[in-house]
């Protein structure tokens, strides 16, 4: 398997990472080492094999609905770097 | 006795001060001036405070301190102070413990050698030219030059026993889910967990004591506290009088093939004979999809890392995400395309159902009635001491590779320790002990026999 430069740009762009036109080609030609190396995966059988996603094997855990300690909203919006009004300065999401 | 102050262990700390050998506030300045003195040698600590009491501990900078900065070794969060504590640091103030610092990393908990950090990267104590592992790597420094009592670290594919291992210091990674991860910043949230970095297996298991059990903030851990029965503490007994009397001991071949470095091989099999004189019973075993841990872990591990480091936004705290470093775009490149629409099948199912059979190796290795019966398995933590520094910086595959001996038990969830267990080139081995998942008892029990029957503890790199 072997990714080309536009589907690196693809996948950057869902990654929502600003990437410049170097660091697109050096992430291509190191992926492409990795994906290769990860290739050998494709040499294990795995029919009939259960994926396992989470070792504990735990499934909705749950708890009393109960309100508990949280933050004021005052310590919530500490580290924001844009804040107005009690509130989170976002850029618009339909302008482009 | 002043003098003597940072080189004693966690244990010996507490005794001291309980006999009023010195006050707290003695044992807080004679840590803070040995860092003072040592830290820009060795770039240990990000943040150093200035605590007057408690027991002095150096806490990684991915777990979060109310009203200290927290940077998770990332440009992102440099100026990141949260407004709450991690669950273990509030364990651990409930103990007496102090913070006297936060401790450099690779950025996210993401490298094998502490270079990842972007800030300066720390150096192993015991040659300045050489890496001291990572991602925990300011931890262990700090432990490993008597900079603090003790250590925590994360630990997501060795993060903590490789560090451990190249630092001559004990690292402990707990079974997944034995100790609670809330306020730790997620790196793969199936694989991370919190676990000590202390100068003895006594002290880690002390700290796993404090650490341990759950607090309703992580639901992947639901264990309850470690509780160990006060006969074992600190006596080395294990119930078989200081010998290792009816332990059977796995040895995976797989674990000593290419790739490892003959001198780390000699000091290995020393060890394990070493436990065979003690009483041991020594199999060789054989986990056979060792050798898919790296391509799985790569997988795994990248998509969570992708979809955790998506929080990342530069609205709710941090800067924007051009200030990622290096590798962490490397690995959120490589999970984005791994759960990508028309590759999730062939690359992240695929890798979690060879998770599967990893997993299925230890349970095998450890069944008595289908499988080899072991109670604990042992073989190298890293296939070689710590290289040079900048050795492997442009090569992420060779760095990867790094972590083949660590990463599995990562994937299966269960518990490791690194102990030291001798030195080639002049730099420390740490040999690994994996046991059943949610019994870190034994591995501890074997580890602390171990080390008081031998020497390795005692010796202390002499820094210049």
């Amino acid at each position: 398997m072997s990714i080309t430069l536009t589907q690196v740009q693809k996948v950057a762009k869902l990654a929502n990472l600003p990437l410049k036109d170097h660091e697109l080609e050096k992430y291509s030609s190191q992926l492409n080492k990795i994906l290769d190396y990860i290739d050998k995966l494709n040499q294990v059988e795995t029919s009939g094999v259960e994926p396992t996603f989470n070792v504990t094997n735990l499934n909705n855990v749950f708890r009393e609905d109960v309100p508990g300690k949280s933050l004021s909203q005052e310590e919530a919006l500490k580290n924001a770097p844009l804040k107005d009004k009690g509130f989170f300065m976002t850029k618009g999401v339909f302008e482009e | 006795m002043t003098g003597n102050i940072t080189s004693l262990s966690l244990i010996e700390t507490i005794e001291a001060l309980k006999k009023g050998e010195f006050s707290e506030a003695e044992l807080n300045k004679a840590y803070l001036d040995r860092i003072e003195n040592l830290n820009p040698l060795l770039n240990a600590f990000l943040t150093v405070e200035k605590p007057q009491k408690g027991i002095p501990a150096a806490i990684k900078d991915i777990i979060v301190t109310k009203d200290i900065k927290t940077t998770a070794g990332s440009k992102i969060l440099e100026n990141f102070i949260s407004p709450y504590n991690a669950t273990v640091v509030e364990k651990l103030l409930e103990q007496g413990v102090s913070i006297i610092g936060k401790t450099n990393l690779d950025e996210f908990a993401m490298g094998s050698s502490g270079e990842n950090s972007a800030y300066k990267a720390a150096k192993n104590p015991w040659n300045l030219d050489k890496v001291p592992g990572g991602s925990s790597s300011g931890s262990v420094v700090a432990v490993a030059a008597d900079l603090a009592a003790f250590a925590l670290g994360t630990d997501t594919g060795g993060s903590i026993r490789q560090p451990a291992s190249l630092c001559g210091v004990v690292g402990l990674k707990p079974s997944y889910g034995r100790v609670s991860r809330y306020g730790s910043i997620a790196m793969a949230s199936s694989l991370d967990q919190i676990g000590p970095i202390t100068k003895t297996v006594t002290d880690a298991r002390l700290v796993l004591e404090w650490i341990s059990g759950a607090d309703g903030y992580d639901n992947n851990c639901i264990s309850s506290k470690l509780k160990p029965d006060p006969n074992r503490i600190g006596t080395g007994q294990i119930g078989f009088k200081n010998t290792m009397k009816n332990l059977k001991v796995g040895v995976p071949k797989e674990y000593f093939g290419e790739g490892l470095d003959h001198g780390v091989e000699d000091v290995i099999k020393k060890a394990i004979q070493k436990l065979e004189e003690l009483g041991a019973e020594i199999v060789e075993i054989s986990l056979p999809h060792t050798e898919y841990g790296v391509a799985v872990y790569y997988i795994v591990m990248s998509s969570e890392v992708s979809s955790n480091l998506a929080r990342f936004d530069g609205v709710r705290f941090g800067l924007g995400r051009e200030c990622f470093g290096a590798e962490a775009k490397r690995r959120i490149m490589l999970g984005t395309f791994s759960l990508s629409s028309g590759y999730y099948d062939d690359y992240f199912a695929k890798a979690a159902k060879v998770r599967t059979l990893i997993k299925q190796d230890f349970e095998q290795a450890f069944d008595p009635s289908t499988g080899s019966g072991c109670d604990i398995i042992v073989g190298p933590v890293s296939p070689t001491v710590a290289w040079n520094l900048g050795e492997k910086v442009d090569d992420p595959l060779k760095m990867y590779l790094s972590d083949a001996y660590t990463i599995p038990a990562s994937l299966a969830g269960i518990p490791g320790i690194s102990i030291p267990c001798g030195f080639s080139d002049g730099l420390p081995v740490g040999l690994q002990i994996l046991g059943k998942y949610m019994d870190e008892e034994t591995i501890l029990d074997v580890a602390e026999v171990y080390e008081q029957n031998t020497e390795w503890r005692l010796r202390k790199p002499s820094i210049k």
